[in-house]
């Protein structure tokens, strides 16, 4: 049997024999290995980059806010009995060991007023642990004293967008500002946190305490209400497997009998977070898939010209025939020249898959990102191709009988 | 033992309805380092019986025994090692490789016989000096004239040293002083290296170069002649 070597260099003098028509049936195979370079490139990029944005809003988390599990016709929307306080998620992180933190939240959007500037924003009333759950820490300045939490103190946090818009370069660092009329001193300014996983700017708020939140901004109906509970769990799975406890734990604290329905509902964020992560996977599969596609059609343009090309050499292949070449020895010959033309088509399809990455980066908002294994597999991808493609071709080459395949005009 | 020994080789062709009886019951023997030339008009069968002892064609009946084997029993790829190391071919039109160099077309036997490259080269340049062609070693099919053409495709068929040379009409394309030329190569290899030749011509003054001449007329053989010494 011919080494390999041998029949590598036959299989490059014959593609080297007829460039024209060997670029023109690798292009199938370099557009479509640059194709699935660039589509998953972009599946990638928005797997990641959901991936961070999901990261940004705290991780294992989950809300408990008013109102009931059921949407049914009478019964008022989402939230819109409220019911819960600021004691019930103190309760929660007390008694139930898989939850780490739970941070109250009452908020309300409204002006903010800095000299001659104003701004709507979301006015969150909470307490330090919704920073720590969030793992969001302050560029400067402080966050909320115990003192503050207790005597409802006029001071609040900023968020960068709010800054930016209130301030521009003024730094807003013991400066007034006025919500809803009432003075407050920024005491502190939090880091840029950017856009959340559903497209929100986080960044776009103000936080005061909780009790200032409750007392003085906010007009609430009972004590101590909240609109929601965050609670950040101590892993993945317990976000899942605590929602019994503090379902029951809350029918106990609201008082409500065995027929009531729940007057929560528990959201596990995570859940979605999973959820987002594997729909933007399934994007990737499917972006790859896609273009896949046309690296078959690719592999179906060197079958033709393969087959093409066995006929105009029956004359060849009867030579090599009569003076010893088996069988296998053409197959070979034929098969490997398949497969180097698709590998050449791949290597050259890499590098223009990577151009086209960095062009659509230019000129288009998608975030894309090359990932070293979705560079090696397109390329894998293009060798099986040309054996696959290339198998029939140099089978039917290798069947020709000596003396028809010498006489072939 | 005889080198090729044929029993009632027959060969035809389906043609309309019925058949086109070619070679009609051949039986001849050939012994090694014998020259022999196969003779007979256009149209008689020589090329189809040339194709059956160089085993690229089968015959339809009768039996071919090459060294003591029997020829028809024999698959595809068995056919196709024997026609490596027992066999070299010189054909009318010379069927080199196109777009492939002169050294690399006498190398190509070798490289299916699975010998190294280094050897490859060495034995091939040999043989490209045997018959004067060292010269023009690198250049490919079109650049060379004819009985240049026929030089390498001798050398392609000499190099891996196979006991028997078939030539086909070898000087059919050739002019008379390159004829010479081709024939005295022949007789060379006949007489010095002890290579059996056959040779198929249909020209008096070639098959004169032989020792033994074999007329073939209408697919039988009409008389088979050795050469008083
Ligand atoms: N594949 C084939 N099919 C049908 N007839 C053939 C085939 N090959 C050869 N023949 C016929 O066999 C006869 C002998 O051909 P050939 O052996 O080439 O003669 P020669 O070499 O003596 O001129 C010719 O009449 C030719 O037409
Ligand atoms: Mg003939």
């Amino acid at each position: 049997m011919i080494d390999i070597k041998t029949i590598t260099r036959i299989a490059l003098r014959a593609i080297k024999a007829n460039k024209m028509r060997s670029s023109l049936t690798s292009l199938g195979i370099i557009i479509g290995v640059a194709a699935v370079i660039v589509m998953l490139a972009i599946g990638h990029g928005a797997q990641v980059s959901i991936q961070e944005d999901m990261k940004t809003m705290g991780s294992n988390l989950m809300i408990v806010r008013s109102g009931s599990s059921t949407s049914g016709g009478a019964r008022g929307g989402r939230g819109s009995l409220p019911t819960m306080k600021a004691a019930d998620g103190d309760a929660i992180q007390e008694k139930i060991a898989k939850i780490k933190l739970a941070a109250p939240v009452l908020e309300q959007v409204n002006q903010i007023i800095y000299g001659n500037a104003n701004w709507a924003t979301s006015t969150t009333g909470t307490d330090n642990r919704y920073f720590q759950i969030k793992d969001w820490s302050l560029d400067y300045g402080r966050n909320f004293s115990e003192s503050d939490i207790k005597n409802a103190a006029k001071v609040t946090v900023l968020g960068q967008t709010v800054v930016t818009e209130l301030f521009g370069d003024v730094d807003p660092f013991g400066k007034t500002v006025r919500i809803k009329g009432m003075p407050f001193t920024v005491i502190g300014v939090l880091q840029k946190r950017g856009e959340n996983g559903m497209g929100m700017d986080q960044d776009d708020a103000v936080f005061i305490p909780i009790t200032t939140a409750q007392k003085k901004i906010i007009g609430i109906t009972f004590p101590d209400q909240v609109n929601m509970i965050m609670l950040q769990a101590v892993d993945g799975d317990a976000t899942y497997t605590a929602q019994e406890d503090i379902s029951q734990l809350l029918r106990q604290r609201h008082n409500l009998g065995i027929n009531k329905e729940n007057d929560f509902v528990i959201m596990n964020l995570t859940q979605m977070q999973e959820m987002m992560e594997s729909s933007t996977q399934i994007l990737t599969v499917l972006l790859g898939s896609i273009a896949s596609i046309s690296l078959l059609v690719g592999g179906i343009g060197i079958m033709n010209i393969m087959l093409v090309s066995v006929t105009e050499r029956t004359r060849e292949i009867g030579i090599r025939m009569a003076i010893g070449a088996k069988s296998w020895d053409i197959r070979w010959q034929f098969l490997m020249e398949a497969i180097v033309l698709s590998l050449i088509g791949g290597l050259v399809g890499i590098i223009t898959g990577l151009i086209g990455v960095e062009i659509m980066k230019m000129f288009t908002t998608f975030t894309l990102i090359i990932a070293w294994p979705y560079v090696i597999i397109p390329f894998i991808f293009s060798g099986l191709v040309g054996i696959l493609f290339g198998f029939y071709p140099a089978y039917k080459a290798s069947l020709l009988n000596p003396i028809n395949a010498l006489r072939y005009e | 033992m005889s080198l090729i020994k044929l029993e009632n080789i027959k060969k035809s062709y389906p043609l309309g309805d019925g058949e086109l009886e070619i070679l009609k019951g051949i039986s001849l023997e050939i012994n090694q380092g014998e020259f022999v030339a196969i003779m007979g008009p256009s149209g008689s069968g020589k090329s189809t019986l040339m194709n059956i002892l160089g085993c690229l064609d089968q015959p339809t009946s009768g039996k071919y025994f090459l060294n003591g084997k029997e020829i028809g029993k024999l698959n595809s790829d068995e056919l196709a090692t024997i026609r490596n190391q027992k066999i070299g071919f010189v054909f009318q039109g010379f069927n080199l490789l196109s777009r492939t160099s002169a050294i690399e077309n006498v190398e190509l036997p070798m490289i299916y016989a699975g010998i190294g490259e280094a050897e490859r080269h060495k034995k091939a340049i040999n043989a490209l000096k045997a018959v004067g062609l060292e010269q023009r070693m690198d250049h490919q099919p079109n650049q060379l004239s004819g009985g240049q053409q026929q030089r390498v495709a001798i050398a392609r068929a000499l190099v891996t040293e196979a006991p028997i040379i078939f030539a086909d009409e070898p000087t059919g394309n050739l002019d008379t002083k390159t004829s010479v030329e081709v024939m005295e190569l022949f007789t060379r290899f006949n007489k010095e290296l002890g290579r059996t030749i056959i040779l198929v011509t249909h020209e008096e003054d070639i098959a004169m170069y032989a020792d033994r001449i074999i007329k073939v007329i209408d697919g039988e053989i009409k008389s088979d002649k050795r050469k008083q010494k």
